[in-house]
């Protein structure tokens, strides 16, 4: 049996642990707060540009399809944007999606996809993709807990460029959608071509004026659309991140707490054992005397 | 006729302004236009600059600086999609190809990655060592 003082230092440590995972609860819990309400100040934006998107892709009066609105027979090159989190110790957020993106890489394998393309938003996506010795053609790290639209232009440029040029044929984005603070599911949605129930039907159709014509407004549109989609995906990504961190810390605190109770339990019997022992020894040298 | 007319502006980031409004000046892409309630719908784009809303029963305009962004204009709603960096094609081509080099870069680092794995594995060999020392320390002799 371990003696009293060891054990005293490991229920220090413990309960040094237990600090630290509770102070990373408390910080997680206020940070998601606001993670959520700069999700919900997102919505606005993207509602609207949604509407937008799907009255222009259902006006016949212009005679032009964007080359975003055109859908493919087969797709055989496939383009993916992996949101993840900078930062670990959220749980199995990332490994979640990150299976998931595996085994969508794995289907696509089977069925005769000759090219996969990646765009990794978050440190931790971008090592297990390198892991893998995927395709990553573009990547950002460190967005913080302010997500910049501005940062996620540049990298997802270069697929939507590869889309327009035709060396793409589809394009999904994985990211851990929030559902509430317990709950985070890891989806994988087609970003583009723009499907049907992506943009919806409009209520009524009219006829806009455009400056200075139609094709650049629509191009500027929608490419601010798919930008959007990605900065939403990202706004909800952060969201479970920090609930995930929270809870999970809220685990560790738990588990922390429990070993340090049981710990207390096995310090305080080897005590009474050792008291014991010594009170035995007195009482057998007095007899023995 | 209706007096006013419905206002949004809103960024990717955040809403700015919501609100109804007697007028509406905004810097589009070929010149200022203004905007009065009943207007026919419209869709352009707006250059980098301030747009100023006229708010009813309130002395001074609302002004909002909007970094480019798309306009759209109904008889009864005026909705601006403000941009919350500066665009332009060369712009966004830079950021593109920038970041097209940085993961190039680190996927050419490779060496640094390997390392990190090495390390790791004989993290785990030493931990697994340790383990099985102190199993064979518990063991009575």
């Amino acid at each position: 049996m371990a003696s009293g003082k060891e054990i005293r230092t490991k229920i220090k440590s413990v309960q040094n642990t237990r600090k630290i995972t509770k102070a990373m609860e408390m910080v997680a819990a206020s940070k998601m707060r606001k993670a959520q309400e700069r999700m919900r100040a997102a919505r606005p934006y993207c509602e609207k540009i949604r509407q937008l998107a799907a009255h222009l892709a259902h006006a016949d009066v212009i005679d032009y399809e964007h080359p975003f609105l055109a859908h493919k027979e087969e797709a055989k090159r496939v383009g993916l944007i992996l949101v993840t989190t900078d930062k670990g110790l959220c749980g199995g957020l990332n490994t979640n999606i990150q299976r998931v993106a595996l085994n969508a890489l794995k289907s696509w394998e089977g069925s005769g996809v000759t090219e996969v393309r990646v765009c990794c938003i978050g440190n931790k996506g971008f090592g297990f993709m390198q892991r893998l010795r995927a395709n990553v053609v573009s990547h950002v790290v460190q967005l913080g807990d302010r997500p910049a639209l501005e940062k996620l232009i540049g990298p997802v440029k270069v697929l939507l460029d590869a889309f327009q040029n035709g060396e793409l044929d589809i394009v999904y984005v994985a990211y851990t959608r929030f559902i509430n603070t317990m709950k985070q599911e890891p989806v994988l949605e087609q970003l583009l071509p723009l499907t049907g129930d992506k943009l919806g039907t409009p209520d009524r159709a009219w006829d806009y004026l455009y400056e200075p014509d139609p094709h650049v407004v629509i191009d500027d549109l929608l490419v601010r659309y798919i930008e959007a989609l990605v900065y939403q995906s990202v706004a909800e990504n952060l969201a479970s991140e920090q609930s995930a961190r929270m809870v999970a810390m809220k685990a560790a605190s738990d588990n922390a707490k429990n070993v340090i109770g049981e710990l207390q339990l096995v310090y305080n019997k080897t005590r009474q054992a050792s008291i014991t022992k010594e009170l035995n020894e007195i009482v057998g040298g007095a007899a023995a005397v | 006729m209706a007096t006013s007319v419905h206002v949004d502006v809103v960024s990717a980031e955040e809403q700015l302004f919501s609100g109804l409004a007697e007028f509406v000046v905004l810097p589009g892409e070929s010149g200022e236009l203004g905007i009065l309630p009943e207007h026919t719908p419209l869709m352009t784009r707006i250059r980098p600059g301030v747009v100023r809303i006229k708010v009813p029963v309130q002395e001074v305009e609302e002004l909002i600086f909007v970094a480019g962004g798309i306009l759209e204009v109904q008889p009864k709603s005026v909705t601006v999609l403000a941009d919350t960096a500066i665009r332009g094609k060369d712009l966004d081509e830079a950021k593109a190809l920038d970041a097209k080099r940085k993961a190039e870069e680190a996927l050419a680092d490779k060496g640094a990655k390997i390392d990190y794995a090495k390390a790791q594995a004989e993290l785990v060999e030493a931990i697994a060592q340790i383990h099985a020392i102190e199993r064979l320390r518990k063991r009575p002799h």
